[in-house]
């Protein structure tokens, strides 16, 4: 099941194709970078909607410039305790352009959803039970504002602050 | 030949991360005199027995060490597992 | 008094951090969080377990508290701890016997004096250490703990760096004469002017101790002031993505500038600081804020005290152990008849560090009679109260030594920095507050004969005692299940920084004091006059110390 930014769930309407898997017409599938970089003119047909699966250890100057090919990213955290596709999410909203649906993959848990939000992540892969049990969509709304820029582009406290001294010296 | 060595399982408190002992059927105890002691050959079985039973689980990370009898005193083999059961080996500020 | 006064962004930040924090506590008590995953949650807000109990770490950023703050820490000790604390080598505070139950109200009790445990443990930013005398003391270019408060306030809770490869350390310096021991951090920066007059930091990476010893080493020499936050962030997201994940001891930002040479890891961290467009807009540090922040720590308004030199050099002829104190404990402050006052937390037969809550709301009291308000913790575990009038040290000496705080000892052969060892500590191999007691009561006697030594010992490889950079350095290890010394001559921390060298085969607990005693005599025997003990080190190497140790066995 997938949890939403919004704090929704649903279920994942893609396909996500083992490497020697073939699609069906039409059907919407993710592909492994892997397979992606071996056959790219195969998936360039434009007859399908694409999705990309990244591991966390493909460095951005080989993904990032296809980004903007796909409509979904599934990034992957192996382990929670792993964090190198926050700076993947990072890199492919702010430098890559990236405006699909991006979607955390692997050992997902509920408190750092808060930090991937931040870092771009639309979607999460969860077992929506125990996400259910534990209310994980209040995971999203623990904080009210940030010290940091990030993909979500919400105004930091700093520059909340510098705003409101410029207001006062006006 | 030294003392008879032999096995208990111990962790600490999840509630306030005191030292515990494992007596056996569920039970902990703060004392390791009430510890439950077996041969070596027994150790797995009575990990497994601690570490049994449904989330939250009392004692985090159960552990079999080591131990001997000298008379009543149930003693650690090594020095950490005996500033375990008796505190710092210094005094401190507050006792 | 001129401290950061939290507004109500970082109130309300830290009332949600400590809700979140409470509902964590809670799930893991209902069983909803296994403790693998509670693990990384509890570190994330400075509570490990250790042998006896939980211990909670509450950060001291930049090393600087308010008589309140200090308030809050003694009150702490005395409800949910024994009644002390004891402060470590990177200007935290820990709290040895604390429940978990408990952990949600301390930290809201704390909250209420702006303090907190966030990111005193685990993968993600650390403490922001600085120079104790910051603000005070008179050689500094600027006082740095404004920009430590905006680089805390930039890392508390980073979104992209919160699950680093490891743990990742900051410390910030602004003085030529480095008391904040820049090169053994994983990031250090240091204030300095470029040719024009504008301010900037060199940006240093790669320090670090443990396992594998390494200094830190320049990345950039020059970042302008403005541009330092979406810097770091290069730093740091090189270092997110390659930094090495599958082994615990590779895994610190030394090892990979280690493995990638530092001018490979610069070109990484250059490109990405040049591709970075719109977050270095999002990230630039105007003057605007730099100024506000400075007026919030801006300098007490002194007195006149010129007319105090007078009053306290009667006092100095008349008390010879006011004078020995003055001479070690006392050093000099930027405004006139003002001097920086050093409390040493290491009163022999007493535990390096610890603090109980009596002396802690004594030291309260005496900064806001004498001090401003203000004390700070240094990294080699002493106190300060940094403005001090000259006319009030006397009185000063007296309350101190009432309370057992006028050990006449910084610098010196007894106030050896010491981590908590076996004691205490989970990762421990073998005690290191014994072995403290028994060198201090050793050395107590001739350590004025000595001059100024730096003793550090660590109770296992981790090295949270510095032992590497001790001019004498000891290492506690386990040895076939008794405990053994290792030990280093010639290190330091300061702008010079060196790692020690091994003397020899490690030895056993009763045997430390006598092998120092050895390595001490052959330093008093080769030094040329002025020479500290790394400087007689430098010229002689290894060898001497070597030789005077096989000698003896």
């Amino acid at each position: 099941m997938l949890l939403d930014r919004n704090g929704g769930f649903r279920p994942d309407s893609w396909r996500h194709l083992a490497d020697d898997e073939a699609p069906a017409d039409g059907e919407a599938v993710t592909i492994s970078f892997k397979r992606w970089q071996a056959e790219p003119e195969r998936w360039s047909d434009r007859t399908r909607p694409l999705g990309l699966r990244l591991s966390n250890d493909v460095p951005p100057a080989a993904f990032g410039p296809a980004a903007t090919r796909f409509a979904l990213i599934v990034l992957n955290f192996p382990r929670f305790i792993d964090g190198r596709a926050y700076s993947q999410a990072r890199l492919l909203r702010g430098r890559f352009g990236f405006k699909g649906e991006l979607r955390a993959g692997g050992n997902v848990l509920r408190d750092q959803l808060m930090f991937m939000a931040r870092c771009g992540f639309d979607s999460f892969e969860v077992d929506a039970e125990r996400a259910r049990a534990e209310n994980w969509p209040q995971a999203f709304r623990e904080f009210e504002q940030f010290y940091q820029p990030a993909a979500d582009r919400r105004e930091t406290i700093l520059r909340q602050r510098l705003r409101s001294w410029q207001t006062a010296a006006e | 030949m030294g003392d008879p060595v032999f096995r208990l399982v111990t962790g600490n408190r999840l509630r306030d991360g005191k030292v515990i002992y494992f007596v056996g059927a569920g039970v902990w105890t703060p004392l390791i005199a009430e510890a439950r002691l077996v041969e070596e050959w027994d150790g797995a079985a009575l990990l497994a027995e601690a570490q049994a039973g449904p989330p939250p689980h009392p004692a985090i990370a159960p552990t079999l060490i080591e131990a001997t009898r000298d008379g009543e005193r149930v003693v650690p083999v090594t020095l950490r597992d005996r500033i375990r059961a008796g505190g710092p080996t210094i005094a401190y500020a507050g006792g | 008094m001129a401290l950061y006064r939290y507004d109500e962004f970082d109130r309300k930040f830290l009332e949600e951090r400590v809700a979140q924090y409470r509902d964590q506590v809670r799930r893991r008590l209902a069983g909803q969080l296994s403790e693998d995953e509670f693990r990384s949650l509890r570190l994330m807000n400075g509570l490990y377990l250790q042998l006896h109990a939980y211990m909670l770490r509450i950060s001291i950023p930049y090393g600087t508290l308010s008589s309140a703050q200090l308030r809050g820490l003694a009150h702490v000790a005395r409800r949910w701890d024994k009644g002390y604390g004891h402060f470590t080598t990177r200007q935290n505070i820990q709290y040895h016997w604390i429940r978990l139950e408990d952990t949600p109200d301390i930290l809201a009790h704390l909250a209420t004096v702006q303090l907190h445990g966030i990111q005193t443990s685990g993968n993600s930013f650390r403490n922001i250490t600085t120079d104790p005398f910051a603000g005070a003391a008179a050689d500094e270019i600027e006082d740095p703990r404004p920009y430590g408060e905006i680089v805390r306030q930039w890392s508390a809770l980073h979104p992209e760096f919160s699950f680093l490869p490891r743990k990742f350390k900051i410390v910030l310096n602004a003085a030529p004469d480095d008391r904040a021991a820049v090169k053994i951090h994983d990031l250090g920066l240091n204030l300095r002017r470029n040719e024009k007059g504008e301010l900037g930091f060199e940006v240093l990476v790669g320090g670090g101790l443990g396992r594998t010893p390494i200094l830190a080493q320049t990345v950039r020499d020059f970042v302008p002031r403005r541009d330092v936050l979406a810097y770091i962030t290069a730093c740091l997201r090189v270092y997110n993505q390659y930094g090495r994940r599958d082994n615990l001891f590779k895994s610190r930002v030394k090892i990979l500038v280690q493995s990638l040479g530092i001018e490979k890891y610069r070109q990484e961290v250059e490109a990405e600081y040049a591709a970075m467009g719109v977050e270095r807009e999002e990230l630039d540090l105007p003057d605007a804020v730099v100024a506000a922040m400075q007026a919030q720590f801006a300098a007490p308004s002194y007195p006149d005290a010129s007319g105090d030199e007078a009053e306290l050099n009667q006092a100095l002829a008349a008390e010879p152990d006011f004078a020995r104190w003055v001479k070690y404990n006392v050093k000099p402050h930027k405004a006139a008849g003002h001097a920086i006052v050093v409390v040493s937390l290491k009163q022999p037969g007493k535990v390096t560090g610890d603090c109980s809550a009596s002396q802690m709301e004594l030291l309260a009291e005496l900064a806001d009679r004498l001090s401003f308000g203000e004390i700070r913790i240094t990294h080699d575990q002493n106190m300060v109260l940094p403005h001090v009038r000259k006319a009030a040290l006397y009185d000063l000496w007296l309350q101190l030594g009432a309370a057992g705080l006028a050990t006449p000892n910084i610098g010196l052969a007894s106030d050896i920095i010491c981590c908590p060892g076996m004691d205490y500590c989970s990762l421990a191999t073998a005690r290191s507050i014994p072995i403290a007691q028994a060198l201090a009561t050793n050395l107590a006697q001739r350590e004025q004969e000595i001059g100024p030594l730096q003793i550090k010992i660590s109770g296992c490889i981790n090295a949270c005692g510095h032992h590497h950079v001790g001019h004498i350095g000891i290492l506690g290890l386990e040895k076939n299940g008794a405990e053994s010394y290792q030990i280093t001559v010639g290190g330091s921390d300061n702008a010079q920084a060196a790692l020690g060298g091994i003397v020899g085969p490690a030895v056993a607990a009763h045997e430390v004091t006598a092998t120092v005693d050895r390595l001490i005599d052959v330093y008093l025997r080769l030094r040329r006059d002025g020479e500290q003990f790394p400087d007689t080190y430098r010229r002689v190497g290894l060898a001497p110390f070597k030789e005077a140790l096989v000698v003896a066995r």
